[in-house]
């Protein structure tokens, strides 16, 4: 197997006819090249959504108050609610499959913000009134301290945890935020954690200018009485989605005499539903790379199997005189299917190389000039994929050898010999 | 050594059959030199491709050294032609790509000597033949009988009972032929049975028995 005269064989095949084996090559070089840069931007797509999602509960949902659209026992149409803390006892009381339930409510409209100050420094922030599940559904990273407990929403502590940006802008680079004072509304909240966003791009960005504070304190602070602003659930592992978000959502409309066909009043979010939108759709896209990938490949292979055929049509009165001296046709036959096995491996190996090579590039640009790349994040193909690509291309390369391989012991010996 | 009763071998072409052999029967014993003679198309290299296990025959019997050739496996038949035959052809059918020591090394190979082995033994057989200051060039840079000794040495190596030369000096000067002839004579000495095809008469005439074949069957034996 790796005697020299072997390879010094293949050399001289390969090396005879330099472009034909360049060109069939690079057929094999160009179908994993292709599989692999397919494969990898799918993953970096697929990255890029799913860090969007943070480190999201993926069976969450999310309901908050609109206008009712339909009239109902006395109430007028176009009626304004809010949600309130009885609520959540009565939507934990009435809905078993409920993993977690978080009220939010935050100050001044979705994306609004109050006033944060310490000595001369201030800086506009969006404020938080969470409960301790919330970070359980939608988590931020705690990178120092902790995140709101429930004694402080028990005691209605006055406390804060902010977010990265937060520290820059309101305290020097190096003090230590924890357990200093900043002044919100007129009160002053102690530091008890710092969090960073999970996500990436301008939603991360966003969360990093967060001020979460005890929900319970943020509705006394901000003078909100009982009122929630959403309501964050996410059910237990089997409990099915759909049929929690109705009964929520139902649950809801009693409590608010809101007419059970309104479909407006409540408004609500299925996560579990795009995320399985999405889901599905990577998996169309990973089966398309796949076809059109090994498709290429194929089409490489097939190449390879051609030339050997045309190899062994030259190389066929060498192989008589081979046959004569007493080479058996299983020396003749594993001969030239090595040869192809070589010639894909090496291609291959190339192509493999130059795929990943290509995609470290564009992973190594992305990170270098800061782009916004919310939508790509970490192209790239895994090893276990990267190694089934190899073995796959061997054994191709073996298969492609097979066929001119047969075909060269299937003559007489003496008609190989007196081809001319 | 080698003992063939009736042989036939015809040739299908299509609608067309050619009756090439028409029945040959043959014994030669060991240490024989013997040449077959014959007008082109009368069947001589065709027994000499029987012969050397390079091609099937329709019915009769042939056994080599003890040993009936008859539907055999290409795998055994290639054992058998690497152990027992050596082939000497008229355009010698060196590999071009390997020196002259590789080329009469490569029926070691198929044996599985190690390179170095088999290249050692390769020197012997050139030194023999004095091609020693050869043995590193290309076929393409040898002349004539340069190339013929080096196909008889890689003929030799597996030390054959049997060797089969088909027109060896077909492609030779005179001056170059009557040196293969001694050459061949030398080797027969050592024991070696061999059965040359030839159409020269003074080729023919320096074996032991000239066998004249017309029309695929044997039609004169001389004892030279």
């Amino acid at each position: 197997m790796f005697d020299l005269d072997r390879w010094q064989e293949i050399y001289h095949v390969l090396r005879k006819n330099k472009m034909r084996t360049f060109l069939t090559a690079f057929g094999v070089f160009w179908g994993i090249f292709m599989l692999v840069i397919m494969l990898g931007s799918g993953n970096g797509l697929q990255n890029g959504v799913t860090q969007n999602f943070g480190d999201m509960a993926t069976n969450s949902i999310f309901v908050w108050a609109q206008q009712t659209s339909v009239p109902y026992k006395g109430f007028s149409r176009g009626r304004s609610f809010n949600f309130e803390n009885r609520d959540a006892d009565a939507i934990r009381a009435g809905i078993p499959e409920i993993k977690y339930l978080a009220p939010r409510t935050n100050v001044g409209g979705f994306n609004g913000s109050s006033t944060a100050m310490r000595g001369l420094k201030s800086g506009e922030f969006a404020i938080f009134g969470d409960y301790p599940d919330y970070n359980l559904i939608d988590p931020v990273n705690i990178t120092q301290g902790r995140f709101i407990n429930d004694l402080d929403i028990k005691e209605k502590r006055k406390v804060v945890v902010i977010g990265k940006r937060i520290c820059e802008i309101l305290f020097e680079p190096k003090e230590n935020p924890m357990n200093q004072y900043i002044k919100i509304n007129g009160m002053y909240f102690k530091v008890v954690g710092i969090c960073t966003s999970k996500r990436t791009g301008e939603q991360a960005s966003q969360e990093n200018q967060r001020i979460f504070m005890p929900f319970t304190t943020l509705q006394r602070t901000f003078n909100y009485g009982n009122a929630v602003g959403f309501f964050a659930v996410t059910a237990k592992e089997d409990a099915p989605m759909t049929a929690m978000e109705d009964k929520v959502i139902s649950l809801l409309k009693k409590q608010h005499s809101i007419a059970p066909s309104d479909e407006n009043a409540i408004g609500h979010f299925n996560l579990k539903k795009e995320f399985d939108k999405m889901t599905g759709l990577f998996f169309g896209i990973r089966l398309l790379v796949w076809i059109v990938g090994t498709g290429t490949l194929l089409a490489g292979v097939i190449g390879v199997s051609n030339i050997m055929l045309v190899v062994v049509k030259e190389r066929t009165k060498e192989i008589g005189i081979q046959r004569a001296l007493g080479a058996s046709p299983w020396i003749i036959i594993s001969e030239i299917i090595t040869e192809s096995v070589v010639l894909t491996t090496f291609a291959g190996y190339f192509g493999l190389a130059a795929g990943v090579g290509l995609l470290e590039l564009i992973n190594w640009l992305l990170t270098k000039s800061g782009a916004n790349t919310e939508m790509f994040v970490h192209p790239g193909v895994n090893f276990n994929v990267a190694v089934t690509a190899l073995v796959i291309l061997v054994i191709s390369g073996a298969l492609a050898g097979f066929i001119p391989a047969r075909r060269a012991v299937s003559v007489k010996p003496i008609d190989a010999l007196r081809y001319e | 050594m080698i003992t063939l009763q009736k042989i036939h071998k015809s040739y299908v072409t299509g609608q067309n059959s050619l009756h090439v052999l028409k029945g040959i029967d043959l014994e030669i014993k060991a240490g024989e030199m013997i040449s077959v003679m014959g007008a082109s198309g009368s069947g001589k290299s065709t027994l000499l491709n029987i012969l050397g296990i390079l091609d099937n025959y329709d019915s009769g019997e042939y056994s080599l050294d003890g040993i009936p050739i008859r539907k055999l496996s290409e795998r055994k038949a290639a054992a058998m032609r690497n152990k027992l035959l050596g082939f000497v052809f008229q355009s010698f059918n060196l590999i071009s790509f390997k020196n002259a020591m590789e080329n009469v090394a490569l029926p070691l190979y198929y044996q599985k000597v190690s390179r170095k082995k088999r290249n050692i033994i390769a020197m012997g057989y050139l030194e023999r033949l004095g091609l020693k200051d050869w043995a590193h060039h290309l076929p393409n840079e040898l002349s004539g009988g340069q190339k013929q000794r080096v196909a008889i040495a890689r003929a030799l190596i597996t030390n054959p009972k049997v060797i089969l030369a088909d027109e060896p000096t077909g492609a030779l000067d005179s001056v170059t032929s009557l040196e293969m002839m001694d050459l061949l004579q030398e080797i027969n000495r050592t024991g070696i049975t061999m059965l040359i095809v030839t159409h020269e008469h003074d080729i023919a005439e320096r074996t032991q028995k000239t066998i004249r074949i017309t029309d695929g069957m044997i039609t004169e034996i001389i004892n030279n």
